[in-house]
């Protein structure tokens, strides 16, 4: 929740006005671990430590963060491929994601998922999805939920700009705004669903825009701007949490990386991702909280030795970590009985 | 059956009988929700849901869009984060549509997040052809479903196991797919009232014998029941299993009966090839009873064509009692 709803000076930013300076602080610091967790999965991956593929999320820290900061642990996200991000941003352990990463028996899914299938149960995270849209209709459950059950939780529903075109996108919202479920769509628009650009795949110039269609505000915000997200996410949430149903949020962001370990970049130019790497959520957040006098270099710097040795630690916890047996290799396809 | 309360016994529809037990459900467990197409005041395509809505209200009997994948999925969500779905597919040809939530998502996502979550979601798909419907509205496709590890898939035959399996559907901490033939749902049994469960993954004998074993599924086993009764004049005793589940498969039951004859005809509705009795004849191919066969194991299921739309075709496509009668006397003579 925001901490404070202070209107007073409208030219100071909203996530100045609407949160403490330690939330502040600790918001940057897990934009920092994002970055530093997916640059650490990128060298192991690079050493052969992990195998299969990966979808990097850094240049995107804002949206990820950002979108998480009204949620508490009773509060759902579903995720998608591209789901470090989120899975840090709604409290994860490190050691436990890169466990997972190098399939050991101590990740989060006891190296059966991977990647592509990683959440966070406990801290609300119901998982990453390897299918574009897999996991909107799935938030929307999450929110019949939340609402049957009378829990006062509300969802944020992650996914990118591939899935607005998966018939899964716009089933579920129509049936969140039909049902008036707490719900939040947030859309990453990162410019490409895999090599296709979203003006060769999607017939409106704003995702945002596809709101209207199943009446619900939509909203297209700088995504890599933490303090406009976190503006059109609160506002969204607390629609939500006052019954009022669902809104899509539009964070127009790009990933830095390719799409995958795949990836030769060859539909965008080395020019767009330069120009891209200028307007870096991460500079920014921390441009602007030292304006503001919360934070100083000093103490940036002290976050991202943190922030270094973090990763580090994560990552000797899941080399050192066990393998999972392979008789077990069909363990958890059913639920064990509980003897009555 | 694993009787608590059953003690008044009556005769009632397979769908009176389905909706009982979602009625028993509704009514002792606040998390149980119907959701599916016109379920709520129309009662359902099929008036399995009737006169639920009245009884629960608009918010348990619940109305979707006709939107497949995401009612599915909605369901799936409402399973993983504490609700208990029993999710009503109009036809189960339109399982199709939703292939990526129960496939992808109902039956994997406990594997994936290694055993962190179940998903106790309950769907049920009227299949099967008989109403004159063609080709996209009368398919059997359980066995597309069986094939997918994490679910569990039912096909109840009489009106006591339509909703004995139900109850045990929604006990189970799992994803339940229960194929529901639309013939059978005006077929009158004897059903106990009050709960009861019929166990997932037990097969039932329903008519002993020692010449052949035939092992049918859904409807199936009601023409291999009259099949049965009309070889008896002639002296041949056959032997009805019921699978009543096809994942997991009861082997036990099976292989037993196959020791016992010698003999096996499995009988279902759906297309031949690839179906629930390839499976059945492998499971005894592979299995000591083999070595007790006496004949080859004879199939007998859908032609390898769309379900047509004239009635007479549309019964020719299908296994009918005679064609059963044929198959069991030839194997029973050893013509096969």
């Amino acid at each position: 929740m925001p901490d404070s709803t202070v209107a007073a000076d409208r030219n100071v930013p909203y996530a100045i006005r609407a949160y403490a300076p330690e939330r502040l602080i600790d918001a940057l610091r897990k934009m920092y671990l994002i970055r530093r967790f997916e640059e650490g999965a990128e060298d192991s991956y690079t050493r052969g430590l992990i195998h299969g593929t990966m979808h990097l999320s850094i240049g995107q820290e804002a949206s990820a963060v950002g979108a998480c900061m009204a949620l508490t642990d009773d509060d759902k996200i579903t995720s998608t491929h591209r789901g470090h991000g989120h899975c840090v941003a709604k409290g994860a352990d490190l050691g436990k994601m890169f466990a997972e990463f190098f399939g050991k028996e101590t990740g989060y899914c006891r190296g059966r998922g991977g990647s592509m299938h990683i959440a966070d149960v406990e801290k609300g995270n119901l998982g990453a999805n390897g299918i574009v849209g897999g996991g909107i209709p799935i938030a929307v459950g999450a929110a019949l939920s939340a609402k049957r059950l009378g829990t006062g939780a509300v969802t944020v529903c992650f996914f990118g700009d591939g899935a607005n075109n998966e018939g899964a996108f716009h089933e579920a919202l129509n049936m969140a705004s039909i049902w008036k479920l707490p719900v939040i769509f947030v859309c990453e628009n990162n410019r490409y669903g895999m090599s296709t650009s979203t003006e060769r795949s999607t017939a409106v110039k704003s995702i945002a825009d596809r709101a209207a269609a199943y009446s619900m505000p939509g909203e297209r915000v700088d995504g890599n701007d933490f303090s406009a997200v976190t503006e059109a996410v609160d506002a969204a949430v607390a629609r939500a949490r006052n019954g009022e149903g669902p809104s899509l949020i539009e964070n127009v962001t790009y990933r830095w990386r390719g799409h995958s370990k795949s990836d030769r970049n060859r539909y965008r130019t080395k020019e767009e991702i330069a120009q891209w790497q200028e307007r870096d959520p991460i500079a920014r957040m921390a441009a602007m909280l030292k304006e503001h006098g919360i934070t100083d270099d000093e103490g940036i710097a002290a976050l991202e030795k943190d922030v270094e040795q973090a990763v580090e630690e994560a990552i000797a916890f899941a080399k050192d970590s066990p393998v999972p047996r392979i008789e077990d290799a069909t363990r958890d396809v059913h639920t064990p009985k509980v003897a009555a | 059956m694993n009787a608590q309360a059953g003690i008044d016994v009556r005769e009632i529809s397979y769908a009176q009988a389905i909706r009982e037990a979602m009625d028993i459900a509704l009514a002792e467990d606040d998390r149980v929700i119907l959701m599916g197409e016109d379920i709520g005041v129309y009662g359902g395509a099929f008036q399995v849901t009737g006169d639920l809505v009245d009884k629960y209200g608009t918010d348990r009997v619940m109305d979707t869009p006709i939107s497949e994948l995401g009612g599915a999925g909605v369901a799936v969500g409402a399973a993983l984060t504490g609700l208990r779905p029993i999710f009503e597919f109009q036809f189960s040809d339109f399982a199709t549509l939703a292939m990526e939530q129960i496939v992808n998502q109902a039956a994997k996502v406990r594997y994936m997040l290694g055993g962190a979550v179940s998903v106790p979601v309950v769907m049920r798909f009227p299949a099967g052809s008989g109403t004159g419907a063609a080709a996209q509205h009368s398919q059997s496709l359980e066995a597309w479903l069986g094939h997918v590890p994490g679910l569990k898939v039912v096909q109840p035959a009489t009106p006591e196991d339509a909703k004995g399996l139900l109850l045990a559907a929604l006990d189970d901490p799992d994803p339940v797919m229960i194929f529901e033939h639309k013939l059978l749902y005006k077929m009158k049994g004897q059903v106990p009232s009050g709960r009861y469960t019929t166990p997932i993954g037990k097969a039932a004998v329903r008519r002993e014998g020692s010449h052949l074993t035939i092992v049918a599924t859904a409807i199936m086993v009601h023409k291999a029941l009259e099949a049965a009764k009309a070889l008896e004049d002639e002296g041949i005793e056959a032997e009805v299993i019921d699978l009543r589940t096809i994942r997991p498969l009861d082997r036990d039951t099976v292989l037993a009966s196959v020791r016992k004859t010698g003999k096996l005809l499995c009988v279902y509705e759906a297309v031949k090839t690839l179906g629930i009795g390839a499976e059945v004849s492998a499971m005894v191919a592979e299995s000591d009873a083999f070595d007790f066969l006496d004949a080859p194991i004879v199939r007998l299921g859908g032609a390898e064509s769309p379900i047509p739309y004239n009635p007479e075709l549309e019964k020719a496509v299908v296994p009918q009692v005679p064609d059963i009668i044929e198959a069991a006397r030839g194997l029973a003579e050893g013509r096969v």
